[in-house]
């Protein structure tokens, strides 16, 4: 077999420390080009410094980072064909939204006319017709988001970096938005690599993800793949809910969804009494405390609800191949 | 309710005193005519003669004085030649001030502590005695010239000159090209120099994009502030000029004490206050701007 097209981005052992701290500490990844990536992993774990040593803001310390199978060190962050969407926005005050949608193209030295025609078709993307004119200040936060979008995909970067673009939004416009970012990704078939600490965020908009921690990446893979097959009880708990289950010296990780709840004595079941009940609508979350071990079970909310409630006595089971087995 | 409209009338009670009053005083002086006398002016208000006293009064003040200004050359050169030099010095001092306050936003929080002390630290000293140090400096056998032979340089010859008084202008007046210029460049968002950079911003090129742009009006502020007290300045002229610089704080002086013209000087002092009119409230412009 030949080897396929290299990856558009390659990080070889890159590692990054600031004094003391290590906040990449030996990072590998590749991202395929066209591919919707998310970077995801709790405050502080080196996401946002892989991503700025991607842009030319950092350089790594060890490792190499290639583009299109260039190593691109050294090269100054004006010529990479890689432009970032900062998690400020970093809108520039002085220029009206037109202006600042420009700024990249006139860097290029491309034609007024062509550049005119171009922010009218950035506008038209993000959905601000007719607001070329106003000043970042006279924005709403959702529409500076936007504008910040149009600003760096205008000039038709190789590969857009998002550093927690929809932080700043309110939840509802939040969901919207990571919609309306998918349809354009697939619409302009740019590769979209997005950092976030957002598990459902990162799932809903990603091809593949990266989950990190401390600086590490534990595991890449599809959404799905990573929510079915968990690397290990880091993973299985940071993506989603999970019961972790003692299994000889490994764990099994089971998700909420998957664990039956019964309120007659089962074959291999685990005896408890409810604890929690939460209800949201379409579906119930039940929290058991069984024998040293709290289980979260959910069931979604079709046919006959379960007369339950807190303190009554219930059963918990699963299928014996559920979930996935994971080291500690 | 008395504390408090007395609390609303303090602030206007002190600006009648102290700013109204004098106004009004050295409006009427400007008025007047000179003449051989104590106090060296005519009319003078003598209220014991009742109304009449008034409207001689009123009836003697003319705007003869004005028509003198306009009419002799040396009011008109030191007219512009103050707003000359204080125009040059901004310009210089626009040239050093930015590069200093540039330089004193990158640094790290504590050296831009030092650093900035270092900028107040003059004031905390005699004003005139840092101007004398510049005679010091400057004088035929002085430090200057003492350090240009050592250097087998030719010696200089800057004191009692126009260019001394540029440099003591520009001296004195550093600080407060400065401080309004860092205030501005330091809370000034790293970011968007990093995004012009992303987009394709040289280093210098985002410098004139973004950082200079956005320093506008620490720079407006800036140059207002230098300017238009420079205009009026009377000690850095006297001190290191020569006899032929012509500034009009120098020419109020002259004809207040030298040759007893208090119309003169006054109506001198009126003309620079109504000149400086429009800079002034340029700044207080700009000043609201920036608060809101
Ligand atoms: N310029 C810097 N100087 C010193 N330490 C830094 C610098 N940038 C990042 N760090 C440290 O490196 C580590 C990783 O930071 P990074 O910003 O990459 O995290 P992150 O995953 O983006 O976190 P968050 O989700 O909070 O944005 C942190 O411990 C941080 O304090
Ligand atoms: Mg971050």
């Amino acid at each position: 077999m030949t080897d396929p097209a290299p990856p558009l981005v390659r990080f070889e052992g890159v590692c990054k420390r600031f004094g003391e701290t290590v906040a990449v500490d030996g990072v590998s990844l590749d991202i395929a080009k066209g591919e919707f990536f998310a970077l995801l992993g709790p405050s502080g774990c080196g996401k946002t410094s892989l991503m700025r040593m991607l842009a030319g803001f950092e350089a790594p310390d060890t490792g190499r980072i290639l583009l299109d199978g260039i190593d691109i060190a050294g090269l100054p962050p004006h010529l990479r064909p890689v432009h970032m969407m900062f998690q400020s926005y970093a809108l520039f005050p002085h220029l009206n939204v037109a202006r600042n949608i420009a700024f990249g193209l006139r860097r290029q030295r491309m034609p007024q006319a062509a550049i005119a025609s171009r922010v009218e078709e950035m506008l038209a993307l993000v959905r601000l017709e007719g607001l070329g004119g106003r000043r970042p200040d006279q924005l709403s936060g959702g529409q500076k988001q936007r504008v910040a979008l149009a600003r760096a995909i205008a000039p038709k970067p190789s590969i857009l970096l998002l550093d927690e673009p929809m932080a700043a939004l309110d939840r509802k416009l939040r969901e919207e938005t990571q919609l309306e970012l998918m349809a354009l990704q697939r619409r302009l078939g740019m590769t979209f690599m997005i950092v976030t600490h957002d598990q459902d965020e990162a799932m809903v908009v990603a091809d593949r993800m990266a989950v990190m921690r401390a600086g590490r990446i534990e595991q890449v893979g599809a959404p799905r793949e990573i929510y079915d097959h968990p690397a290990n009880a880091y993973v299985a708990g940071f993506i989603g809910e999970t019961n972790l289950l003692s299994e000889g010296d490994r764990w099994r990780a089971v998700r909420p969804e998957a664990m039956t709840l019964s309120t007659r004595p089962q074959e291999g079941a685990r005896a408890g009494t409810i604890a929690e009940i939460a209800y949201f609508g379409d579906r119930t979350r039940y929290v058991v405390a069984a024998q040293n071990a709290r289980l979260v079970v959910s069931r979604a909310n079709v046919g006959a609800p379960l007369a339950l409630s807190v303190g009554d006595a219930v059963w918990v089971s699963h299928a014996a191949d559920a979930g996935a087995l994971v080291s500690p | 309710m008395r504390r408090t409209w007395a609390v609303i009338l303090a602030p206007y009670l002190w600006l009648v005193l102290f700013f109204a009053v004098p106004m009004a005083l050295i409006a009427k002086l400007s008025l007047s005519h000179t003449v051989l006398a104590m106090p060296p002016y005519a009319p003078r208000l003598d209220l014991s003669h009742g109304l009449d006293g008034i409207s001689a009064f009123l009836g003697g003040l003319s705007g003869a004085t004005y028509a003198r200004l306009t009419q002799d050359r040396l009011y008109i050169s030191a007219y512009l030649s103050s707003l000359g030099f204080a125009g040059v010095a901004t310009a210089i001092l626009l040239l050093i001030g930015y590069p200093i306050a540039y330089g004193m936003s990158r640094f790290g929080a504590g050296a831009r502590q030092a650093l900035l002390l270092g900028v107040i630290l003059p004031f905390w000293t005699s004003f005139l005695i840092r101007i004398y140090a510049w005679i010091a400096i400057l004088k035929p056998a002085g430090l200057l010239n003492q350090g240009l032979a050592l250097l087998h340089l030719p010696p200089l010859q800057l004191l009692n000159t126009d260019a001394a008084v540029i440099i003591g202008l520009v001296y004195a007046y550093l600080p407060f090209m400065i401080l309004p210029l860092y205030a501005v460049l330091e809370k000034q968002d790293e970011s968007l120099i990093e995004a012009a950079q992303d987009l394709g911003c040289t280093p210098l090129t985002a410098f004139w994009r973004v950082t200079f742009p956005l320093s506008l009006p620490g720079l407006a502020a800036g140059a207002l502030l230098c300017f238009i007290p420079m205009v009026g300045e009377f000690v850095i002229p006297d001190l290191l000029g020569g006899s032929k610089t012509l500034m009009l704080g120098r020419t109020i002086w002259t004809e207040f004490f030298a040759d007893r013209d208090w119309p003169a000087a006054s109506a001198v002092a009126l003309a620079l206050l109504a000149t400086l009119i429009v800079p002034i409230a340029l700044f207080q412009r700009q000043q609201a701007k920036v608060l809101s």
